[in-house]
């Protein structure tokens, strides 16, 4: 509990309050990414509201990881402005959490789960600073958030490819921020893992965080998020749930001929309607 | 005992045993890095490409004082990084392809660069050739000197931004997101490889520096799973080999130095590969075996 106050008061000091009441925190104006001259994304404009848990779907090779990347400023943009809370990622970067897709780094890699965790903090200490008693106790509180205090000293391949997702997680929570980018953060996991992740999810949520979520499961994705972007190289749609999510968006998200996401859709009706009398 | 007192006495012998001992501690701990980046293969390009560096170096000054030489290798070996960095970058050519090209056309240029100063003069008298496979007996003090003070300005540099190189090496695109400069990261590691391979090309010579790069991180691994542990076992067996192989190669005339420490780099590889307590390959074979045999029960 003791713990859990820090994070609340780090993270008030952290959040730029009279920014927070005038701009969104994401703004993406005309984003356009290519790779040679093929475009990945093409005249992305998306604003993502403050405190939404926001998913983007769409299908393989749509552009969903490139438009985080191109936000985070690790990919090149031809075109297009990215603006968080109003002003430059570069000037913000401190409000920023990530979680890249874990098939990403080697986990081979000699180092423990907590290791991986205090990187979350090596933003705020900048160059050279080494971490301290602080940081450490900090990174061990946010393993305790995804249920992983138990494994902080092990070598981060003796985990199960969830366990490694949490510690990601961990990691991203570490950087105390106040939005979140993750890249198909459910991807591979066990049910444990994908029970912690939307109990995370929800805590974030309900500190007042914003969560924007590579996603690309059609049936769960109602249940986890509140706010959805279908992309495919363009932006599709993007908005609340009941509103963006029709037959209509999706058939035009997945190709008119996808049958396959149109049945999911259905099948997504009927889960809504049991769901939300259940809720 | 008496061997110990002998190489401490004896001024050649001392200047050997300090170089490799160098040599190895500092090529030891880049190549953690290297290896971690899967970079090995391009400590090989540097390597290569550092002969053309050399010998230009020679024919330009007429002087062969180790600073201006070693020098001449350095450039050369960042030149041939750029030039990678710019193939893969600016055509379709896969990284190792450019490794493998850049790699044989500077060491091919070097090899004409040394066999037209070879000619030229009177044989041996540049003594260019011992950068191919290392002499470590012609090792001194000047040597040991600027090997020192560079190996120290490549730890030092090391040990300042451990933080940094780690992130770089686990996560690189993480480490961009907070604001950390990858790029000068990148080329700040790729140069203080270069700084090793420099202090190398003596000792150990262009052909063979690469693995000294590679074995001692190889080995390292097997022995631990912290990175910091792993640097210091790694710096360790650097020096270990470098010493064994020095010594052999200096107690009779004409053993070139190179392939004596590689060798004994080798064993060690070996050893760690099969008999190292977590991931030895010896201890595995019992744990299936006994695994078996309880299964069989």
């Amino acid at each position: 509990m003791i713990a859990q106050s820090i994070v609340e008061e780090r993270s008030s000091t952290a959040v730029p309050r009279m920014d927070a009441a005038v701009a969104n925190p994401v703004e993406i104006n005309d984003l356009t990414v290519a790779y040679r001259d093929n475009p990945v994304l093409q005249d992305i404009d998306l604003t993502v509201p403050e405190g939404k848990l926001a998913a983007i779907i769409g299908p393989n090779g749509a552009g969903k990881s490139t438009l985080i990347k191109a936000v985070l400023g690790l990919v090149p943009t031809v075109a297009g402005s990215v603006r968080i809370y109003g002003k430059p990622y570069a000037q913000q970067r401190r409000l920023i959490g990530y979680v890249p897709q874990r098939n990403s780094v080697d986990w081979d890699f000699p180092t423990t789960a907590l290791d991986v965790v205090m990187m979350g903090t090596y933003g705020r200490l900048g160059w050279i600073r080494r971490p301290g008693k602080a940081e450490r106790d900090f990174a061990m509180h946010c393993l305790a958030q995804v249920g992983m205090d138990g494994y902080a000293d092990r070598q981060i391949s003796q985990l199960s490819g969830g366990q490694q997702q949490r510690v990601f997680l961990a990691r991203a929570l570490a950087q105390n921020a106040h939005i979140y980018f993750m890249d198909e953060p459910f991807v591979g996991v066990d049910a444990v893992t994908e029970r912690a992740i939307v109990a995370l999810l929800r805590e974030l949520q309900r500190q007042g965080k914003t969560v924007i979520c590579v996603h690309h499961d059609l049936d769960s994705a109602p249940d986890y998020f509140d706010w959805v972007a279908l992309l495919n190289v363009r932006l599709i749609a993007s908005g609340p749930f009941e509103t963006t999510f029709t037959a209509d968006n999706l058939r035009k998200t997945y190709g008119g001929t996808m049958k396959a996401a149109i049945e999911h859709f259905q099948h997504f009706e009927e889960d809504r309607r049991g769901s939300r009398i259940e809720n | 005992m008496g061997g110990l007192i002998e190489l401490f006495s004896d001024y050649t012998l001392r200047n050997v045993a300090l170089g490799s001992a160098l040599l190895g501690v500092v090529s030891g701990v880049l190549g953690c890095f290297a290896v971690l980046r899967r970079q090995g293969l391009l400590g090989d390009a540097l390597a290569h490409a550092a002969l053309p560096g050399i010998c230009l170096a020679y024919l330009l000054t007429a002087s062969k004082t180790p600073v201006v030489l070693l020098l001449g290798a350095a450039v050369a070996g960042w030149l041939a990084t750029l030039l990678i960095l710019q193939i893969v970058k600016h055509t379709r050519i896969s990284e190792d392809g450019a490794l493998g090209i850049v790699l044989s056309t500077f060491f091919a240029f070097g090899i004409v660069l040394l066999t037209f100063i070879t000619k030229r003069s009177d044989a041996h008298q540049s003594g260019l050739d011992k950068f191919l496979f290392g002499q470590a007996a012609t090792l001194v003090e000047e040597h040991v000197i600027t090997m020192a003070v560079l190996g120290g300005a490549a730890l030092g540099m090391v040990a300042l931004l451990y933080k940094e190189f780690k992130l770089l090496a686990f996560d690189a695109p993480f480490a961009a997101s907070l604001g950390f400069d990858t790029n000068v990261l990148s080329v700040l590691l790729t140069s203080l490889i270069v700084i090793a391979i420099v202090i190398g090309l003596q000792t150990v010579g262009v052909v063979l520096m690469a693995a000294m790069l590679i074995g001692p991180a190889v080995a390292a691994r097997q022995w631990t799973d912290r990175l910091g542990v792993m640097i210091i076992i790694a710096a360790l067996f650097g020096a270990g080999a470098g010493v064994a192989g020095a010594l052999i190669s200096v107690s009779d005339e004409g053993i070139p130095t190179g392939p004596m420490i590689i060798l004994s780099l080798t064993v060690i590889v070996l050893c760690s590969l099969f008999f190292a307590p977590a991931r030895g390959l010896v201890w595995d074979a019992l744990r299936r075996t006994r695994q078996r045999a309880a299964l069989a029960k």
